[in-house]
């Protein structure tokens, strides 16, 4: 026998839960994809310190679990004078790791770029912050577009993890259902359900991006 | 057949020579007629009874223990037992006492008798001397520490004002954490477990603010032992009296007894 309805009366806890996921997944997208960005262009374009800085940052956050690193911001860091909420430390937690995971997707874009497309460039007479943002970024994004939508979605089912630091999203409140009413079956598939739309959801959103910025493509 | 017809009668004899023994039986009276008291104690549940690095048993109800003997001025045996079998101990009469953490419940009364309490042993909520709060309404606001779907979770639940920020962490260590690190000022736990951070970390020692369930324990005793229990009740009332039940409270618990205790 199931007993969804039994969920009916914590409606309210999972609609804020997912509220928080949202926007949680939201911010940390948008931001961990302009540090991956940024470290990506300074790893491929900068000076050596630069690079080197940028490889220890992603050699650091990808060789290491998430959890280590999120307990590390929100247990560890007071030690040092660094008091953060749960929603600020997973904030940044999730944005430096999917910044460092970008980091390589987006670096591997701007790699696939030829020589002669950039020199190309510099013979018309565009600078190098020209040529980055007109000639560079945006097939450089178009090549690696799939794996960076599937990045951002990883990182946001990743996100279930810091439900460990008491923040209220989705998996907390499957947790907290489930050990009030101890109807795991349900609450945990409500919560897969839940997961599942927040990740189709993403995938349109980044394929209707997809479509505006890659537009030359379709109307030439 | 007549060799059967025998034993059994003998052995009817023995049944009813046992429990015209245990009918007629005056505990106290046979622990001073052999001079000698039997004490189960734990010996697997610090700090109420653990065994020590000199192989000693050493704890709250060990403490306790020693102290019922040398009032009552009667040599000591401890008995070390489990949880589960600290009651058939004493119905079996291998034992004079259990001062075992032991809770009273309605199960327990229909099987023993108990003395009034010794020891605390509650749940409650706990914090830094900084923050100020004296009572359950006086939570409001204020962000409090403890373990999911735990007993001290449900209890917040019910009777903590609404604005009350809750964060559940998934284990105890978790939530100890929390506490340590300064992330959470309050935390709601057992009494036992803040002991345990006031001995790991002294300088964050946690402060009992007041408490959500209340469970002290007692001194256990077989059924009917009306002059053992009034004995036993009358070396608590002194100890309580003298302060040796708030020393044994500060040397184990590094807290001293809650207010109002055993009154």
């Amino acid at each position: 026998m199931l007993y969804f309805s039994d969920l009916l009366q914590y409606s309210d806890v999972f609609l804020s839960a997912l509220k928080t996921t949202v926007e949680l997944t939201v911010l940390t997208t948008i931001l961990g994809v302009v540090l991956g960005t940024v470290c990506a262009t300074v790893r491929q374009y900068g000076n050596r310190a630069g690079q080197r800085v940028v490889s220890v940052y992603v050699e650091l956050i990808r060789n290491t679990p998430f959890i280590v690193q999120l307990f590390f911001i929100f247990f560890g860091l007071p030690a040092i004078g660094m008091m953060l909420s749960p929603w600020e430390a997973s904030m940044i937690a999730l944005t430096i790791n999917l910044g460092a995971y970008s980091t390589e997707i987006i670096r591997a874009g701007l790699a696939s770029i030829s020589k002669g497309q950039i020199e190309a460039a510099k013979v018309l007479g565009l600078n190098f912050r020209q040529t980055l943002t007109r000639v560079i970024f945006i097939p450089a994004f178009e090549k690696i577009y799939p794996a960076l939508t599937s990045q951002c979605i990883i990182v946001m089912l990743g996100s279930a993890v810091i439900s460990q630091i008491s923040v209220q999203d989705l998996t907390y409140a499957a947790n907290l259902v489930q050990s009030r009413n101890f109807r795991a079956f349900e609450s945990y598939l409500v919560t897969a359900l839940l997961y599942l739309g927040l990740s189709i959801l993403l995938r349109f959103a980044f394929n209707a991006l997809g479509k505006r910025l890659f537009a030359y493509r379709t109307s030439n | 057949m007549k060799r059967l017809t025998k034993l059994l009668g003998k052995t009817l004899i023995i049944a009813a020579g046992f429990s015209a023994l245990s009918a007629s039986a005056d505990v106290l009276q046979d622990i001073k007629d052999r001079n000698l008291i039997r004490i189960a104690v734990p010996q697997d549940f610090p700090p109420f009874g653990s065994v020590g690095t000199d192989l000693k048993p050493q704890g709250i109800d060990v403490d306790m223990a020693n102290y019922i003997a040398k009032e009552m001025g009667v040599k000591i045996e401890i008995v070390p037992v489990t949880s589960a079998n600290r009651i058939p101990y004493l119905q079996t009469q291998k034992v004079d006492l259990v001062i075992s953490s032991l809770g009273k419940n309605p199960e327990r009364e229909k099987a023993i008798d108990f003395s009034t309490p010794y020891a605390p042993f509650f749940l409650g909520v706990f914090g830094s001397k900084d923050v100020a709060v004296t009572k359950i309404g006086e939570l409001a606001d204020k962000t409090v520490g403890v373990t999911r779907g735990s007993v001290e979770d449900l209890e917040l639940e019910k009777n903590a004002p609404k604005s009350v920020n809750v964060r559940r962490f998934e284990d105890n260590n978790t939530t100890l954490t929390a506490y340590l690190s300064g992330q959470v000022n309050l935390i709601a736990t057992g009494n036992l477990v803040a002991a345990e951070i006031a001995k790991r970390q002294p300088q964050r020692a946690p402060e009992s603010k007041f408490m959500l369930k209340d469970s002290p324990c007692y001194i256990g005793m077989a059924k009917g032992e009306t002059a053992l229990q009034a004995k036993v009740n009358e070396l608590i009332k002194g100890a309580l009296a003298s302060g040796e039940l708030n020393d044994i409270s500060m040397k184990w618990l590094k807290a001293p007894l809650p207010k109002g205790f055993g009154a």
